[in-house]
């Protein structure tokens, strides 16, 4: 940290005071001007939080691709369909149980369970063939959407979240005080709190997994160098197989999530995968630092260019994308 | 393998050109819907209506066997545009029966105009520059638009529900304009006020902020969204503990949203709105059309009723088999004793008389409605109030109507008179 410091210290400047005037803003009462300028205090805050929860959202979908893409060099583009087959699976056992909670294993075991089929059905004919596996796995999304189309139709699903869940959350940020000199407080709906504590937990869940244990140091000494840590005998194809069932299973609890908060239906899938290129590529390949603030970067964007630039929130998405590439080619987080 | 495949392409070639000797030549059709991308439900429930209206016909028109050539479109324009090429260029059709959504049908206008062979008949599109600018000589609607679809809300939410001031949240494109049009020429009129107008992205899947956003110093908020947009909305207003009165516009409180799975559907109870169909009319019409659709499909494979997609493209389809009775199966001249016929055509529709206008352009009936919910927890549209023989320009003159300007993000502005 204080390595940074020295090393680029008018960035540090800078980034301080950012964090300041955020901290600011989220936790003082707007004199009249600001509100003028860019409008009430209660949209600023609920753009803010929403594009933290909508981070924490594509940081679980994103998280599973980049691991898989950083260990095996493969560009899973059926990872949208495990998202969304998640999602199903997901209602299909929340529905028919009552219990929402149950819904989460259920996905990540069967989706995971698919991954693992993928991975050695498929995948390891074609190792080191990037071209050919990248084809492969649009043909596969492809069918997989037409198989899941025919099963759940075309029809809108949501996860009923449990009664504890839903509806808001008073919170104790201020947004406004009222003539009558009693304050306002942002109320914040309870459920995409806790969906962005899961992602934070399961975020710090993969770091410990990845930094502090055996199955972590084969994965990181694999995505550094594979045909050595294969050369020093460790059974490559099994790392690979847990990492792949592993990344599928958390598209699958991803699916879950999406689907209590907003929908399951067909053309999910493209827009996940889409999001969690596009997550990626900003954040750099293979990274999980780097897909936690590649999601964080678009979640924010996402819902600040919705309530103040409408028309281009679309854009800005692509334009964090472009820039990274033509300044940070190998991502934010990425290594050259 | 390929040797085959020239085999195949030229038997067919031959066949085709032989066939053309007999009367009883096939009827090309090319059915154009939204089956893939947000719009899907409501492609699904159009090809539904589409497959009664066929049934009812017996697969003939004019005494020529009808062939069905199926073309998916995603509610963008261009995709549109894709589609009907392929089926006209490409499968040679006669008819084109399509598109489903506002901006498709202003494409598939221009495209009409460069395919004069061809008759294009829409399928529920309901921009009103489809037919209001440039019409096109070879493209019929026989549905309102979206501004006809919202005749007698604005006055019927300002007299009877007593809101005053309203704020606006729609997807930003064409047909939601057109609908907002529509309603904001009737509250206005009757003496509401329009605060702000909201446009989210069409396909917009977080509306977490846009919530926020909304100001909860007006009686009401008007949603103009569909499909999937409108679950995620009514979803993401529940958990942010949202109760302002809502109401909807005509795809808001459709049956594609209405029977999605789950709970978000529960805040439209009561909701009023309109569009050119409701759920208990009592009408002999009508209620054969709902009879004829529910024995068409097993009860998973379709809605409780029609939706007003599936009621959009039979009429469409009926209009099409109506006419080519008369004419007896004969396209010949440029299809024009057929585009006569359609064009003075009258129909007895299940949702009420249509006839078409000058610019081909239905003028027709419009239903005030309400939600409400069964003893089952199923969600239908009721009844409030029929609004007959609306045309595109809501009963108001040319020159004041042409002075209004075209649906668009501020179009209408918000005053009394007109």
């Amino acid at each position: 940290m204080s390595g940074f410091a020295r090393r680029h210290p008018v960035w540090s400047v800078i980034i301080v005071i950012a964090v300041a005037v955020l901290l600011w803003m989220m936790f003082a009462i707007w004199p009249k001007w600001l509100t003028e300028l860019i409008g009430s205090k209660k949209i600023f805050l609920n753009a803010l939080f929403n594009g933290i929860t909508l981070g924490g959202l594509y940081f679980l979908v994103a998280s599973g691709f980049t691991l898989i893409f950083g260990l095996m060099r493969n560009v899973n583009l059926a990872h949208g369909s495990l998202y969304l087959l998640g999602g199903y699976i997901g209602y299909m056992f929340s529905d028919w149980t009552g219990y929402w909670l149950i819904a989460f294993p259920a996905a990540f075991i069967l989706v995971g369970a698919l991954g693992i089929a993928l991975q050695f059905l498929v995948f390891r004919r074609m190792e080191g063939q990037d071209l050919r596996q990248t084809l492969v796995t649009i043909g596969i999304s492809i069918v997989m959407a037409d198989l899941m189309l025919w099963i759940w139709g075309g029809d809108f699903y949501n996860i009923a979240a449990p009664s504890w869940l839903s509806g808001p959350l008073e919170t104790f940020f201020v947004t406004a005080v009222k003539s009558s000199g009693d304050l306002v407080f942002l109320k914040y709906p309870m459920v995409r709190v806790v969906i962005f504590a899961a992602s934070v937990v399961i975020g710090v869940g993969i770091w410990l997994l990845l930094n502090r244990t055996r199955i972590g140091m084969l994965v990181r000494a694999g995505v550094d160098d594979r045909d050595m840590l294969q050369a020093t005998g460790v059974r490559i194809q099994l790392v690979f197989l847990a990492v792949f069932a592993f990344g599928a299973g958390l598209a699958g609890i991803a699916g879950v999530v999406g689907g209590t908060f907003q929908s399951v239906a067909p053309g999910e899938d493209i827009r996940f995968l889409l999001a969690s290129l596009v997550v990626v590529i900003v954040g750099g390949m293979g990274s999980i630092p780097g897909a936690a603030i590649g999601a964080l970067i678009i979640g924010l964007a996402e819902q600040f260019g919705s309530v103040y630039a409408p028309t281009y929130a679309v854009v800005l998405t692509f334009l964090i994308m472009v820039l990274v590439l033509a300044f940070r080619p190998q991502g934010l987080m990425g290594r050259a | 393998m390929s040797k085959n495949l020239l085999a195949a392409v030229s038997v067919a070639a031959l066949m085709s050109a032989s066939s053309s000797a007999f009367a009883q030549e096939p009827l090309k059709i090319g059915f154009l819907a939204t089956l893939e991308g947000t719009y899907t439900v409501l492609g699904e429930d159009g090809k539904r209506g589409f497959e009664v209206a066929l049934k009812e016909l017996n697969n003939m028109a004019g005494g020529r066997p009808i062939e069905v050539i199926t073309a998916s479109t995603d509610a963008s324009p261009d995709s549109a545009v894709r589609a009907a090429r392929k089926v006209v260029e490409q499968d040679k059709v006669d008819i084109v029966i399509g598109p489903l959504s506002g901006s498709e049908g202003i494409a598939l206008r221009d495209y009409s105009k460069t395919q004069p062979q061809v008759t294009f008949i829409n399928g529920i599109s309901g921009a009103q520059e489809t037919t209001f600018v440039n019409p096109s000589e070879n493209f019929f609607r026989f549905n309102m638009d979206g501004a006809q679809w919202s005749a007698g809300l604005g006055e019927y939410v300002f007299n009877e529900k007593g809101y005053k001031t309203v704020a606006t949240i729609g997807e930003d494109y064409s047909f939601i304009y057109t609908q907002v049009f529509g309603f904001a020429l009737g509250f206005c009129s009757a003496g509401g006020e329009i605060t702000e107008r909201f446009w989210v992205p069409l396909g917009t899947k977080d509306f977490g902020s846009i919530i926020a956003a909304l100001p909860d110093d007006v009686d009401a908020i008007y949603l103009g969204l569909g499909g999937g947009d409108a679950v995620n909305f009514l979803n993401q207003y529940q958990q942010a503990g949202g109760d302002a009165n809502l109401i909807g516009g005509t795809i808001m409180v459709d049956g594609t949203v209405l029977n999605s799975k789950g709970a978000a559907k529960a805040a439209l109870v009561g909701v009023p709105s309109s569009g050119p169909q409701a759920d208990d009319w009592d009408n002999e019409n009508w209620k054969k059309f709902v009879k004829d659709y529910q024995d068409a499909f097993p009860p998973e494979a379709r809605f409780p009723t029609p939706a007003l997609m599936a009621t959009g493209y039979y009429n469409a389809t009926i209009a099409m088999g109506a006419c080519m009775d008369e004419v007896k199966g004969d396209l010949s001249d440029g299809q024009k004793a057929f585009r006569q016929c359609l064009a003075n055509l009258e129909m007895d529709a299940p949702n009420g008389k249509i006839k078409l206008d000058e610019n081909r352009q239905a003028i027709g009936t419009n239903f005030i409605t309400e939600v409400v919910e069964d003893a089952e927890g199923n969600l239908s549209n009721k009844l409030v109030k029929v609004v007959e023989n609306v045309d595109q320009r809501l009963g108001i003159d040319k020159a004041a109507f042409d002075k209004i300007g075209l649906p668009s993000r501020d179009v209408p502005e918000c005053k009394k008179e007109y």
